[in-house]
C-alpha cells in the first residue's frame, strides 16, 4: 500500500514538472508567434525597416523559444503511456483521437514551416515566406486547440460511453471538439498566450526605449523598431486581457457548474452560504474544514457562479459528502488540495491582470496622436515622452519606474499560466477523468518506482540546465536589440535560384 | 478489410515514414565526428538537414499519437513497457533538437563543442536504441495476462536486440552517408561517398544476421520477399553511390531502409507486441484495437491531411534542394 502511494505520487510530480515546464514555452511561442507574424506583415505591406529589424529581432528569440517547446512537447506525448498505460488503455478511444489530430493536422504545419520561415529568407519570396509564417502560427493554435480538447475530456467527459470491459468508447467526436469546457477553456488559454507574448516583447521593448531614453543608445533606427514593437505589444496585451478576464468569468461558471468542488476549493468556501462571499484572503485549517481567518466581499461569489447576488453556492464539505454518497470512500478523499487551489487561482488572477493593467495603462501613456500636446509629441525614431494628460507630464521618478515596472512584469504572465494549469489540474483530483476514473487507478502498474523515481530525477536535471541555457541565450540575444545594420534582400526573392547566386553563402546558416 | 488492419499499414507507414526521413537526419548526425574534418565541414553537414530534421522528427510523433488513438493497447503496453529505451529516446530527442538550435548562439569554443558532441552522441544513441526497441517488439516481450510487461528493463537488451540497434545504427549512418554525398559538393562530397561503401557492407552483414534470424522467427512468404528487396537494394544503392548518380543511390537506400522496416512490421502481423510468456496474450491488431467509431473518424482525417502533409514537406525539400559546400558557409559566430 506504501509503495502504491508513492508510485501515483511520482507520477504525478513527472507530469506536474514536465507539464508546466512545458508549458512555459507553449504560450510564449503562441503569442510571440502571432506578434512576429503581425509584424512581418507590416514590414510586407509598408516596406518600412523598422518593422523588418523588429520581424528578425523577435524571430531570433521565438526560434529559441519554439526550439524548447518543441522537444518538451516530444515527452508529453510519450509519458501518457510510459506512466499513465491504465489510463491510456481506459480512455485511448476517445482521448488519442484528438491527440493524434494535433499531429496530423497542427504538429505538421507548425515544425515543416518553422523551417521554411527560418531558412527561407533569402529563397522564397517575401509573401510566400509571410505565409509560412502564419501557418506555424495558426499551426501552434490548433495544436493547443485539439490538446485542450482532449484535457477538456478530462475535464468533462462527453461523447462516449463505457462498454461492456469498463472502457470509454467514443461515440461522438463533435461533442468533444465543440463542448462548451473545450471552447471556453481553449480561449481563455488561448487568449492568456497572448498576454504571455504581449508582456514578453513589452518587458523587453521597454527596456531597449529606458536605455535609449538615458541616452545609452542613440541608434534611432533601434529606437524605431523597438518603438513600434512596444505599441505592438502595448495592443495585444490590452485587447488580450480584457478577452482573458471575460474568458476567465465564463469558465468559472462553467467550472461552477461542471467541477463544483473545484471552484469551492479556489474560494476555500467550506460550507453551502447564500449569498456567497467572495474570499480575498484567507487561512484555512484543513482538519477542521474551516477557514481561521477570512477576508470577504459579501454576495460576490454568488455573483461569479451564478450572475446575481443572493443565490446558494455549495461549500467543500458539502460537496464531498455528497460524493461519498456517490462514489463510497471516505470524505477526505475528494477534497483536492485546497492549499494549492486556492492561492494557485488567486495568484493566476494576480499575475495575469497586472500584466494586463501595465498594458493599459502603458497604452495610454505612449499615445502620441490623441489628446497630447504638440510639445509631447516625440516622433517615430524616438522614446516617447509619458503623459497623463496634455497639461501634466509625469515625473522623472514615476518615469523611471513605470519603464522598469513594464520590463519587470515580463515574466507575469508566465507565473499567471503555471499557477492556472496548476488550479485547473490540482482542483480535478482524486479524479483523472472528471467522476469516471481516478487518478491512483490510471498510473502504470508495472512500472517500478525506482524507474520512476530515476526517470524523474533524470528529466528534472535535463530541465534544469536546459532552463539555465534558455535564459541565457535569451538575454545574450535580447540585450543588444535588433541588428539595425541588417539589410532586407534587395530584390524580392524568387523560387528558382540562379545560377550566380548559387554560390553566394547561405544568408542563415546553423 | 477490417479498419484496425488499415489502421496497422498506416502506422507501419508513419514508422517507415519516419526511419526514412530521421534515418539520414541520424546518420548525418553520427557523421559529423566521422567524416567532417573541421568546424566548416561539421556546419556542412549540420546545415544539409538544418531546415528539414524538425519536420522529419514529427513523424514519430504522429506515429505515437495514432497509435494512442487507433490501437489504445498497444500504446499503453509499449510505452510502459520500454520505458527505459524509451526515456533515453526522449533525453536524447530533447537534447538533439536543441543542440541544433544553440550550437551557433554563442561563438564559444567551449560551447560549439560541447554542442557537436550532443549531436553526434545523441543521434547514435537514438539511431541504435530505435532498433532495440524494434527488435523486441518483433520478438516478443513478456506480456501478462492484463496486457502489460512484466520483465524487467534488463530483459530488453538481449543479443537479438542489441544486434537490431547495430544493425539500424550503421544502416541509418549508411543512408546519411550517401545522402550527405547527395547533398553537399566538392571534397566532403567525395568522402561521403567514398564512406558509403564501407558502412553499406557492414549494413549488410548485420542485415544478413539480424533480418534472417528475424525471418527464421516469425517470418512469411511476404517477408522474405520484402527482406531480399532490402538486401538488392542496398546492393544497388552501392552500385550507383559508385557510379557517381547520388540521386539513384539515395533512393535505392531510402528503399533499404523502407523494406527492412516494412519487413519488420510484416512478420508481426496480425499480431502488435507477440508475449513471450503466453501466446493466447499477445495483442494484436483485432483485441488491442479502438472502436470502429474511433477508427472510422480518424480515417477521415488521415485521408485528408496524410497526402497533404506529403506534398507540402516534399515542397520544403524541393525548395532547399541546392547542394552545400564548405564555401555557402557563412563566416562567424553561427
Amino acid at each position: 500500500m506504501e509503495l502504491a502511494i508513492a508510485h501515483e505520487t511520482i507520477a504525478r510530480w513527472q507530469f506536474g514538472v514536465t507539464t508546466v515546464y512545458h508549458f512555459l514555452f507553449v504560450p510564449l511561442s503562441i503569442g510571440l508567434g502571432g506578434i512576429v507574424a503581425g509584424l512581418e506583415t507590416a514590414w510586407v505591406r509598408t516596406g518600412k525597416e523598422k518593422y523588418f529589424h523588429a520581424t528578425k529581432f523577435w524571430g531570433t528569440l521565438l526560434l529559441i523559444n519554439i526550439a524548447m517547446g518543441v522537444v518538451t512537447g516530444l515527452l508529453q506525448e510519450f509519458q501518457f503511456g510510459m506512466n499513465w498505460s491504465n489510463y491510456s488503455r481506459f480512455v485511448g478511444d476517445v482521448f488519442g483521437a484528438p491527440l493524434a489530430m494535433e499531429a496530423l493536422i497542427a504538429f505538421f504545419f507548425e515544425s515543416v514551416f518553422i523551417g521554411l520561415w527560418i531558412f527561407g529568407w533569402n529563397r522564397l519570396p517575401k509573401k510566400v515566406h509571410l505565409a509560412t509564417i502564419w501557418i506555424v502560427t495558426i499551426g501552434s493554435l490548433l495544436s493547443a486547440y485539439f490538446i485542450l480538447a482532449a484535457n477538456s475530456f478530462m475535464q468533462h467527459p462527453v461523447g462516449y460511453r463505457i462498454d461492456a470491459s469498463g472502457r470509454a468508447r467514443l461515440t461522438d467526436i463533435w461533442r468533444v471538439l465543440f463542448q462548451n469546457t473545450t471552447l471556453v477553456q481553449v480561449f481563455h488559454t488561448l487568449t492568456a498566450a497572448f498576454i504571455t507574448g504581449g508582456a514578453f516583447v513589452m518587458g523587453i521593448a521597454a527596456y531597449h526605449l529606458w536605455r535609449a531614453k538615458r541616452g545609452r543608445d542613440t541608434d534611432r533606427k533601434r529606437i524605431a523598431a523597438m518603438r513600434a514593437s512596444l505599441r505592438c505589444a502595448l495592443i495585444v496585451t490590452a485587447i488580450a486581457g480584457i478577452l482573458t478576464a471575460l474568458s476567465g468569468d465564463r469558465l468559472a461558471k462553467v467550472m461552477f457548474e461542471q467541477q463544483p468542488m473545484k471552484m469551492a476549493a479556489a474560494e476555500a468556501l467550506w460550507d453551502t452560504q447564500a449569498p456567497a462571499p467572495f474570499s480575498i484572503f484567507s487561512v484555512g485549517d484543513v482538519g477542521k474544514g474551516r477557514n481561521d481567518v477570512a477576508l470577504e466581499i459579501p454576495g460576490a461569489l454568488s455573483f461569479l457562479a451564478k450572475s446575481d447576488f443572493h443565490s446558494a453556492v455549495p461549500g467543500i464539505n458539502n460537496r464531498a459528502d455528497e460524493q461519498v454518497r456517490l462514489f463510497g470512500g471516505t470524505r477526505d478523499e475528494y477534497i483536492p488540495n485546497i492549499f494549492m487551489t486556492y492561492w494557485g487561482f488567486r495568484l493566476m488572477i494576480f499575475f495575469g491582470m497586472t500584466s494586463f493593467t501595465i498594458g493599459l495603462i502603458g497604452l495610454w501613456l505612449t499615445r502620441k496622436k490623441f489628446w497630447v500636446d504638440r510639445a509631447y509629441r516625440t516622433g517615430e525614431d524616438e522614446p516617447p515622452n509619458l503623459m497623463i494628460t496634455n497639461k501634466i507630464r509625469i515625473n522623472d521618478f514615476f518615469t523611471k519606474w513605470s519603464w522598469r515596472i513594464a520590463m519587470l512584469t515580463l515574466g507575469f504572465p508566465l507565473l499567471a499560466n503555471s499557477f492556472g494549469w496548476i488550479f485547473t489540474e490540482m482542483g480535478r483530483q482524486p479524479w483523472v477523468v472528471f467522476h469516471l476514473k481516478k487518478t491512483a487507478d490510471a498510473v502504470s502498474p508495472n512500472v517500478s518506482v525506482g524507474t520512476q523515481v530515476g526517470s524523474l530525477v533524470a528529466l528534472s536535471v535535463l530541465y534544469a540546465i536546459l532552463a539555465v541555457v534558455e535564459v541565457g541565450l535569451m538575454i545574450k540575444y535580447a540585450k543588444p536589440g535588433p541588428k539595425v545594420d541588417e539589410r532586407p534582400p534587395a530584390k524580392d526573392p524568387t523560387l528558382r535560384i540562379s545560377p550566380e547566386e548559387h554560390d553566394k553563402p547561405l544568408s542563415i546558416a546553423y | 478489410m477490417h479498419l484496425h488492419d488499415l489502421w496497422f499499414i498506416l502506422i507501419a507507414l508513419l514508422w517507415v515514414g519516419y526511419f526514412f526521413l530521421e534515418g539520414f537526419d541520424f546518420g548525418i548526425g553520427v557523421l559529423t565526428q566521422l567524416l567532417a574534418r573541421n568546424d566548416t565541414e561539421r556546419r556542412v553537414l549540420i546545415n544539409t538537414i538544418a531546415p528539414v530534421w524538425d519536420g522529419n522528427e514529427v513523424w514519430v510523433v504522429a506515429a505515437a499519437g495514432a497509435t494512442f488513438a487507433a490501437f489504445p493497447d498497444w500504446y499503453a503496453t509499449m510505452f510502459s513497457g520500454f520505458y527505459i529505451p524509451l526515456l533515453i529516446i526522449i533525453i536524447c530527442l530533447i537534447a538533439r533538437g536543441v543542440s541544433f538550435e544553440f550550437r551557433g548562439k554563442r561563438s564559444s569554443h567551449l560551447w560549439q563543442r560541447s554542442w557537436e558532441q550532443v549531436t553526434f552522441w545523441t543521434s547514435l544513441i537514438l539511431a541504435f536504441m530505435w532498433g532495440v526497441i524494434f527488435a523486441n517488439m518483433v520478438r516478443g516481450i513478456a506480456i501478462d495476462r492484463a496486457k502489460s510487461y512484466v520483465g524487467t528493463p534488463g530483459d530488453l537488451f538481449n543479443g537479438y536486440a542489441i544486434l537490431g540497434g547495430f544493425m539500424t545504427l550503421v544502416l541509418f549512418t549508411c543512408h546519411g552517408a550517401i545522402f550527405a554525398a547527395l547533398k553537399t559538393d566538392g571534397e566532403i562530397r567525395e568522402r561521403a561517398r567514398k564512406m558509403a561503401p564501407a558502412l553499406g557492407l557492414v549494413a549488410l552483414l548485420l542485415m544478413l544476421a539480424f533480418l534472417l534470424w528475424t525471418q527464421s522467427n516469425s517470418g512469411n512468404g511476404q517477408s522474405l520477399g520484402v527482406m531480399v528487396v532490402a538486401f538488392v537494394a542496398l546492393v544497388v544503392a552501392m552500385f550507383f553511390n559508385q557510379l557517381g548518380r547520388e540521386g539513384w543511390a539515395f533512393i535505392f537506400s531510402a528503399l533499404t531502409v523502407v523494406a527492412t522496416f516494412a519487413m519488420l512490421f510484416l512478420t508481426l502481423f496480425p499480431e502488435v507486441m507477440p508475449s513471450t510468456l503466453n501466446p493466447n496474450w499477445s495483442l494484436t491488431v483485432s483485441n488491442s484495437s479502438s472502436g470502429s467509431y474511433t477508427l472510422t473518424v480518424m480515417t477521415v482525417v488521415a485521408a485528408i491531411f496524410a497526402p497533404l502533409i506529403v506534398i507540402y514537406q516534399a515542397w520544403t525539400y524541393w525548395v532547399f534542394s541546392r547542394r552545400i559546400a564548405v564555401h555557402h558557409i557563412p563566416a562567424g559566430g553561427h
